[in-house]
């Protein structure tokens, strides 16, 4: 199953995702982008059922670029959290519902605190130091308990980012293909190298 | 003549006129002049900012706007119906992104909010809208592109146009001034000069927005547009001081 992660630091969001796309059982394709930025400072990680999870993030990633056109000005990443959690609320009540879950991992220019929220398909919300979906989270969370600190630097991050990855590959029967790490911080979004 | 024929919208005149719409672009003429220059790589947009009422907050009085990162509109006329196209426009823009993944051509959302134009002067119950529009962009190609569309619904690309109060002055001068191929620093001038046209009270009036190539609006400050207008002026009077000798002689 996908793994997404989500770590903040002192002032910066690191989140990772692991690139392969899955069909039963075979592997459809690495490098499979499983992040949309939807604005300077937002990037939004998806996983569950793959047509769902690029519908729904896109969705979002335009509207959310709409409202930036609209007011001259970006959304900060709470309010994006909280326009993504209702459309997911909406959903769920629907005939047939979005099955997505998502990271929303913010630095908001106003306040200058980076920001991690975690979703899931059922519409929680929830504003977190640290996430993680999928069966990797059953794993990492302990570790990321243990080492994670509020105030760790970009670099102290990337290298409990590297221990997530590293208790997956030990232990996970899966084998686990390279992870995709992203940094948002004051500067914007980068991918960086794990 | 006029009669019973400016009614409804969709009854055409004996003479084949829409009143509506004549009448709609009487509006545009009596909204603030906007004007809209193509350079060699670059498209600029002035208009005629309004005095601001004295408790008048300035900021919220914008005139150019942004219907996607590289697309601009000025407009003439009533503002209110601006912002609903203008609306409408934006939507649209990022419509079009979500279903083919790719930004729109400028002639591609001039063509939608001409259509939206039309609509409403075929529909019953509506007034068309009461608006001239000038749009600037720059596609994929790196072409600079403006446009203009007005209440009939019809678009058509310009090299330079302007719309709005005093506009048949305006275009008369910048039919006699327009050269091809402007770089930057001249499209900015023609386009103040034809403004100053009109403009009475000079820099604090104008407001002018730049595309380069690389698709990113920039505004003038008023020190800039100052700077520009000054340089015009120091011109004129260099021109008056040529022509007076020979007068006296």
């Amino acid at each position: 199953m996908e793994t997404l992660f989500g770590i903040t630091g002192k002032d910066f969001v690191i989140t990772a995702y692991d690139s392969k796309a899955v069909a039963s059982i075979t592997l459809m394709k690495i490098g499979e982008n499983k992040s949309r930025e939807l604005n300077p400072h937002t990037l939004m990680l998806f996983s569950g059922e793959p047509g769902d999870g690029v519908h729904f993030s896109e969705y979002i990633e335009r509207n959310i670029k709409l409202y930036g056109i609209r007011n001259g000005i970006e959304l900060s990443p709470r309010a994006v959290a909280s326009f993504a959690r209702r459309e997911l609320a909406d959903s769920l009540r629907s005939r047939k519902p979005y099955s997505v879950n998502l990271l929303i991992a913010g630095f908001d220019v106003k306040t200058n605190k980076p920001s991690l929220y975690w979703l899931d398909h059922l519409a929680s919300l929830a504003d977190v130091p640290f996430a993680a979906h999928g069966y990797g989270a059953y794993y990492c969370l302990s570790l990321l308990d243990r080492y994670h600190r509020e105030d760790i630097t970009e670099e102290e991050g990337i290298k409990l980012l590297q221990k997530c990855v590293g208790e997956l590959r030990n232990r996970m029967i899966l084998n686990m293909p390279d992870f995709v790490a992203k940094v948002v911080n004051k500067d914007g979004i980068r991918i960086v190298q794990l | 003549m006029a009669g019973s024929y400016d009614r409804a919208l969709t009854v055409f005149s004996p003479d084949g006129h829409l009143f509506q719409v004549d009448y709609a672009l009487e509006a545009v003429r009596k909204g603030s002049c906007a004007v809209g220059v193509r350079g060699a790589d670059v498209v600029v947009l002035g208009v005629e900012k309004k005095s601001v009422l004295k408790l008048q907050d300035e900021r919220t009085v914008k005139k150019i706007c942004m219907l996607d990162e590289h697309v601009c509109l000025a407009f003439a006329g009533l503002s209110a119906d601006a912002r609903v196209l203008i609306n409408k426009a934006r939507i649209e823009c990022q419509s079009h992104r979500l279903t083919v993944e790719d930004s729109v051509s400028i002639e591609y959302i001039t063509r939608y909010i001409a259509g939206v134009q039309q609509k409403y002067t075929q529909s019953g119950g509506v007034r068309p809208f009461g608006i001239s529009t000038l749009i600037m962009g720059f596609d994929s190609d790196k072409v600079p592109k403006l446009y203009q569309t007005d209440p009939s619904g019809v678009y058509s690309a310009w090299k330079a146009n302007s719309i709005g109060r005093s506009s048949k002055t305006v275009r008369e001068f910048l039919e006699k001034n327009y050269k091809e191929d402007m770089n930057k620093a001249e499209s900015i001038k023609l386009a103040i000069r034809s403004l100053l046209e009109v403009v009475q009270t000079g820099a604090k009036n104008i407001e002018i927005a730049i595309m380069g190539s690389d698709s990113i609006v920039q505004r003038l400050e008023l020190a800039e547009i100052e700077a520009v207008v000054a340089e015009i002026e120091a011109e004129n009077e260099k021109e008056k001081e040529k022509s007076k000798p020979s007068a006296s002689q």
